[in-house]
């Protein structure tokens, strides 16, 4: 086993297994998360990223590994423990005859240190629906109410599991800049996602698992080398399209330039995004 | 870092959890109609139907007034618990709050709230709609202590029975189809819609597992004149057995909760 637990990170991780019969559903994992970081989690469905997420947010036991999740074993994590993370499950926190800012009211109850809902309403653009209750909101409207609640309690960590799906693009920008403003409060987030654009947006650092391991931690323009990958560049001639990776664009371009004598035709250099460097680490053609 | 600010007491959780409960329940038109509204409709029309003399000039609503307060009672406690925390779990409401430092026994404290009040309001309404329907008797002097007993043991043993039963089924609507047509046919049996003593032998012997009958038993004594104790299987109320058995069901029910009880969806891993 690597280094020791890391006691000033908000999450850290050594040599994590969790065994589902005879497959080790998570498979040695390790991984320091640092206070006011936001960190993304990657990975096809049954990688073990739920599992992973939901040992550290105290739902599941582990079968091997040290965990320490705000400086204490989630396994046996109280009250207080408790009051000082936050999450939004991908299943949503259920149905209710209560209003928004009722919820709100009562989940703020539980903890010793929360937000004013009316404030938490605002903050995530639901002030005007206030006293609607969950079932007259739109599916964006009640992920906003799931994060309104998993925030109340003013945690120092926040967990998000897939928070954006099913959101227009409209929807997911505005959700954005709400996680960016909870950053700016200084809140430490681990977020799921399968959006990858979503993850290059909003994430210091991505990790990518696979096999219950993580294959690979890095901030999102350098995951898989992409930042010294070759460049593509393409364009039209004799009516055909011609691609060619290049480590030197600037240079192949002025040649094709030259050659053209001015404006090369459909001209286009572009580099792996994230998505390429994703499904290549995952295993899947581009 | 500054000093940990105290978390909230537990008096102040469990009130708020008690006014959600009452929240959720009070608020929502099918719960109010078929846990609340169901027995009232049952003694409304049964009592205009059943319009005969058991003996003694007592009427059959008379006996049926018991029955229906003992099938109220069941109703607020049992299929209000089974399928209300069944739903619960399904649709992730359990998860989200055991997510939370929400204290364990608040959910519980809430709930009771709940059970008592769905109780006290189905009892009051039936007690008003039997007299002015029906000039029903009330009882009178000791005969509401023993009302109070009967309701309240019997009501807590079917609180946590149908905490216990809500983790059988897959998710809120089977736990209703799973719990209703049980509910219905205990009734049956268990002396609420017939007499009692007219139910064949080994029905009877059925019922007397469960709690219900016990139940209509012990209300039968509150609301009945005592010569017609002996037209009970047993020849007398046996209100020393109804709390014994009220109470070994409330030890029963305690154990399958503590042993069954969870927080999350069964397909939820």
């Amino acid at each position: 086993m690597s280094a020791p637990l890391d006691r000033d990170a908000a999450i850290s991780i050594r040599g994590l297994v969790k065994t589902y019969g005879e497959r080790n559903a998570v498979d040695g994992l390790d991984l320091d998360i640092r206070r006011g970081e936001i960190f993304a989690l990657l990975g096809p469905n049954g990688a073990g990223k739920t599992t992973t997420v939901e040992i550290l947010e105290g739902y599941r036991s582990r079968d091997g590994g040290d965990v320490q999740v705000l400086g204490q074993d989630p396994a046996t994590g109280g009250r207080r423990w408790r009051s000082g993370i936050g999450i939004v499950l991908q299943s949503g926190a259920g149905d209710s005859q209560l209003t928004c800012l009722e919820l709100l009211r009562a989940q703020a109850a539980y903890y010793p240190d929360a937000r004013d809902p009316a404030e938490v309403l605002e903050l995530v653009g639901l002030a005007e629906k206030a006293g609607a209750r969950g079932r007259a909101l739109s599916g964006g409207q009640r992920r906003r109410l799931d994060v309104a609640l998993g925030i109340v309690g003013k945690p120092a960590l926040l967990f998000l599991d897939e928070p954006t799906t099913g959101f227009d693009p409209e929807a997911r920008r505005q959700f954005w800049s709400l996680i960016r403003s909870l950053r700016d409060l200084g809140t430490t987030m681990l977020l799921t996602t399968h959006y990858l654009d979503e993850a290059e947006e909003l994430a210091d650092r991505v990790g990518v698992i696979t096999g219950g391991r993580l294959v690979e931690v890095a901030v999102p323009g350098e995951l898989g080398g992409r930042q010294t990958a070759p460049a593509v560049v393409s364009w039209t001639e004799d009516g055909a399209r011609r691609t060619t990776p290049t480590p030197t664009p600037t240079a192949f371009v002025a040649e094709l330039a030259a050659r053209f004598g001015g404006e090369v035709p459909d001209l286009a250099v572009t580099r792996p995004t994230l998505e390429d460097v994703y499904l290549q680490m995952i295993g899947q053609p581009a | 870092m500054s000093a940990p600010t105290s978390l909230p007491s537990l008096a102040r959780v469990f009130r708020v959890r008690a006014g959600v409960e009452l929240k959720e329940f009070f608020r929502q038109r099918e719960s109010v109609v078929f846990t609340l509204m169901f027995p009232v409709i049952l003694l409304v029309v049964f009592g205009a139907v059943l319009d005969y003399e058991i003996g003694g000039g007592v009427t059959f609503t008379q006996y049926f007034m018991a029955g229906v307060i003992a099938a109220g009672i069941l109703g607020a406690s049992l299929q209000n618990m089974a399928i209300g925390i069944a739903t619960e779990r399904s649709d992730g409401t359990l998860k989200h709050l055991a997510g939370t430092p929400m204290p364990t026994a608040a959910y519980f404290i809430g709930k009771v709230v709940q059970v008592l009040a769905v109780t006290v309001v189905t009892i009051a309404i039936l007690l008003v709609v039997g007299v002015v329907l029906y000039g029903i008797d009330l009882p009178s002097g000791t005969q509401w202590l023993t009302f109070a007993w009967v309701a309240l043991l019997g009501s807590a043993a079917c609180t946590l029975l149908g905490i216990a039963v809500s983790s059988l089924p897959k998710n809120g609507r089977s736990a209703s189809a799973m719990v209703t047509p049980f509910a219905l046919v205990l009734q049956f049996i268990s002396g609420v819609f017939f007499r009692f003593d007219q139910i064949p032998e080994w029905m009877q012997t059925i019922a007397a597992v469960f709690p219900l009958k016990w139940m209509a038993q012990g209300l039968r004594s509150v609301f009945l004149p005592d010569a017609l104790a002996a037209q009970e299987p047993a020849g007398s109320w046996e209100l020393g057995r109804v709390a014994l058995v009220l109470l070994a069901w409330v030890v029963v029910g305690l154990l399958l909760c503590v042993r069954t009880f969870r927080w999350r969806d069964r397909a939820d891993g």
